[in-house]
């Protein structure tokens, strides 16, 4: 297959066309975000701003997210190559359905996350910059997920990984720093691999744009195919937390405040899972065909050894991020079916994933705040204390588990419906087991958390002394986002048909890049 | 470091710096120079001004916190980019406006803000790190 745009004369191509402006919906995320954080930066001793503006800017990338989604429904692909140079060249923004639906659901995640930490983060948080990093972060992930360029990709991943390090360390306490140089490390590790990585798939290719990639990577000879799939599949891996480098996850996400813990459980592991799935995928289809029974197996025991984990933690984000790791395993298998199911499923899951896990982090963070406590052993009671907590709690325990009629369930249904058609029984069998172990990790958390009346040890009349009611903060923004969130969880689950279609289409669109690719050289195509 | 000789000279070198850093940055683009060695001139002078007079003379000189100037920096580098939404050409785009000014060509362009908007950016943090690094308190 050659490139279109080898056949051209390039100089008039390059000027000929207008960009329309609803094109922009691809670069608004970034650009909106980029600009609220150096706003921010600059307004960081006025307290009262920060939120009202963090609010908006968010808000305005979360409505730019859903045009984009409608967009991409209604006619596909949409690119748009920066600073008018000719695509294989200028530096790419491209969005399918894939990077619409991640990009949304992160924006919408950040937008509850940044009003939720207006309950908990103090003034010294305030003036050392929580919001402009939170909006950097976004900018990071949304960017990772809506750019057309490998290169680009590791820029993105280095924009959300610098802001990550300082909001880890957000308030100085000796455990966050502890559980920053595990991530720090390995984070930089991984990275330094991908870098590697794509210098050596541009050694080989001599491009480093997706459409373009697509294009060159059937003259790639299979060894060194393969080592490049093996090589991003280790660094992507690493990012994602998947068996076996997902030590640094439990190590480090329930150290810094609830809100960084929800939203990088909610955002960061899954841009690792999709760049795994758009370079595999997308780019190295063959490379992904190669490893897939190594990739079968990182998913099964990786969706066994999250809730597993679970199961066995007593301090409750801990266990929440055993759960984080559980859901990347659902990513992978979908990654190792590599059917149109598959795809779909993941991505459907991707979104189901990113949506519960902040919400439950949130939810967490509220029952720490009232027990005063992270350990579930010394916790107990809250169903009486604060029923509406107690009920999202319930209800989330049952989405991420994958209970019919909740959100978690049809993401699980595609995969298996995937496997079951590819016969594969070992990833079948994975997913279901997942659930069910999931099920009992995060009931478990449940019956202890709010059921038991006080802490393990005590009989079971005695009430827990050690609970207080929310703060006012707590009760007019942390209570709020959370039941709002749920609120939007269950509705998504209830009424999945426009998510069956749009993860339908992005598995459509990952297993053929010729959509993607046709919107990318649209410039070119028509000189 | 304190010494009398340095601690005279040393206005005059940060001072001869950030005019030099400003020179580098207009001259840039076409040229060798630009936003981000601009930026690093000038810092060095900011930093060197801090290690002779104390970080907290630089700080006053200074008048705004650097960090603020970082900020400023992305800003309006963000807003370069956005320009050329109003000329219908894709993100980040360069804009030309070139005219004469008594006999002399002038080149204004959005990638002039962009690079104006690197040296803010690139002054702002390494000028916050340097006087971290120079003084053992906490301003923030």
């Amino acid at each position: 297959m050659e490139s279109p745009y080898q056949s051209l004369d390039l100089p008039p191509a390059m000027i000929a066309t207008a960009t329309a402006i609803d094109d922009w919906v691809v670069v608004w995320p970034v650009a909106l975000s980029l600009l609220g954080a150096g706003l921010l930066v600059m307004l960081r001793r006025h307290r009262d701003m920060q939120l009202a503006f963090a609010v908006a800017i968010i808000l305005a990338i979360v409505v730019s997210n859903v045009t984009l989604v409608l967009r991409v429904l209604e006619t596909g692909p949409v690119a748009m190559t920066m600073g008018k140079w000719l695509p294989p060249f200028g530096i790419t923004f491209g969005a399918d359905m894939t990077s619409a639906l991640f990009s949304l659901a992160a924006s919408a995640a950040a937008l509850f996350v940044a009003f939720y930490a207006q309950g908990e983060i103090d003034a010294r948080e305030h003036r050392f910059g929580f919001y402009p990093m939170l909006l950097l972060l976004l900018c990071g992930v949304c960017g990772s997920f809506l750019t057309g360029d490998i290169f680009n990709l590791y820029v993105w991943f280095e924009v959300m990984l610098i802001s990550s390090f300082g909001l880890l360390i957000l308030g100085g306490r000796k455990v966050q720093l502890d559980g920053a140089v595990k991530y720090g490390f390995l984070n930089l590790l991984a990275t330094a691999f991908f870098l590697a990585t794509v210098a050596y798939l541009y050694g080989v290719t001599g491009t480093l744009n997706f459409a373009d990639l697509v294009a060159k990577a059937d003259t790639i000879p299979l060894g060194i195919m393969l080592t490049l799939a093996a090589l991003f599949l280790f660094a992507f891996g690493v990012k994602a937390a998947a068996f076996p480098a997902n030590a640094w996850l439990p190590a480090s996400y329930h150290t810094p405040a609830v809100s960084v813990s929800a939203v990088f459980g909610g955002l960061l592991t899954k841009v690792g899972a999709y760049a795994i799935i758009r370079v595999l995928m997308f780019v190295l289809p063959e490379g992904r065909a190669a490893l897939e029974p190594v990739i079968a197996v990182i998913a099964v025991a990786t969706l066994l050894l999250g809730p597993i984990g679970a199961l066995a933690q007593t301090n409750i984000r801990r266990a929440i991020g055993f759960l984080v790791i559980g859901g990347i395993g659902a990513l992978f298998a979908g990654l190792s079916l590599g059917s149109m199911h598959g795809i779909g499923g993941a991505v459907f899951y991707g979104v189901h994933s990113i949506l519960t896990i902040t919400a439950l982090y949130l939810a967490a963070g509220l029952v720490e705040k009232m027990s005063g406590t992270t350990e579930i052993r010394l916790m107990g009671g809250i169903y009486a204390a604060n029923s509406l907590l107690s009920a999202v709690f319930i209800f989330l325990v049952f989405t991420i588990s994958g209970l019919p009629p909740f959100l978690g369930f049809w993401p699980k249904l595609l995969l298996v419906e995937g496997g079951v058609r590819a016969g594969d029984w070992f990833i079948v069998s994975g997913l279901l087991l997942n659930s069910f172990i999931t099920l009992i990790a995060t009931s478990r958390i449940w019956l202890h958390v709010f059921w038991r009346n006080g802490p393990e040890g005590e009989r079971s009349e005695q009430r827990n002394t050690m609970l207080r009611a929310l703060s006012g903060a707590e009760n007019r923004f942390g209570l709020p986002s959370v039941v709002v969130l749920a609120g939007l969880i269950a509705a998504l689950g209830l009424f999945p048909d426009w998510l069956f279609n749009a993860s339908g289409m992005a598995g459509f669109d990952m297993l053929d890049p010729s959509r993607y690719i046709a919107a990318v050289f649209v410039e070119v195509a028509q000189p | 470091m304190n010494t009398v000789i340095f601690r005279t000279v040393a206005p005059g070198i940060a001072a001869l710096m950030l005019v030099f850093s400003v020179f580098v940055l207009l001259r840039g683009h076409n040229e060798p120079g630009g936003g981000f060695i601009g930026g690093l001139i000038g810092a060095s002078g900011l930093a060197v001004y801090g290690i002779a007079c104390g970080v907290r003379e630089a700080r006053k000189a200074m008048v705004v916190h650097p960090i603020t100037i970082a900020g400023f920096g992305v800003f309006i580098a963000a807003i370069s980019g956005l320009l050329p939404l109003f000329a219908e050409v894709p993100f980040l785009t360069g804009l030309w406006w070139i005219f004469e000014l008594e006999g002399r060509e002038i080149a204004l362009s959005t990638p002039l803000i962009f690079d104006i908007g690197v040296y803010a950016a690139v002054v702002g943090a390494v000028s916050t790190i340097a006087l971290t690094l120079e003084s053992d308190e906490e301003h923030f």
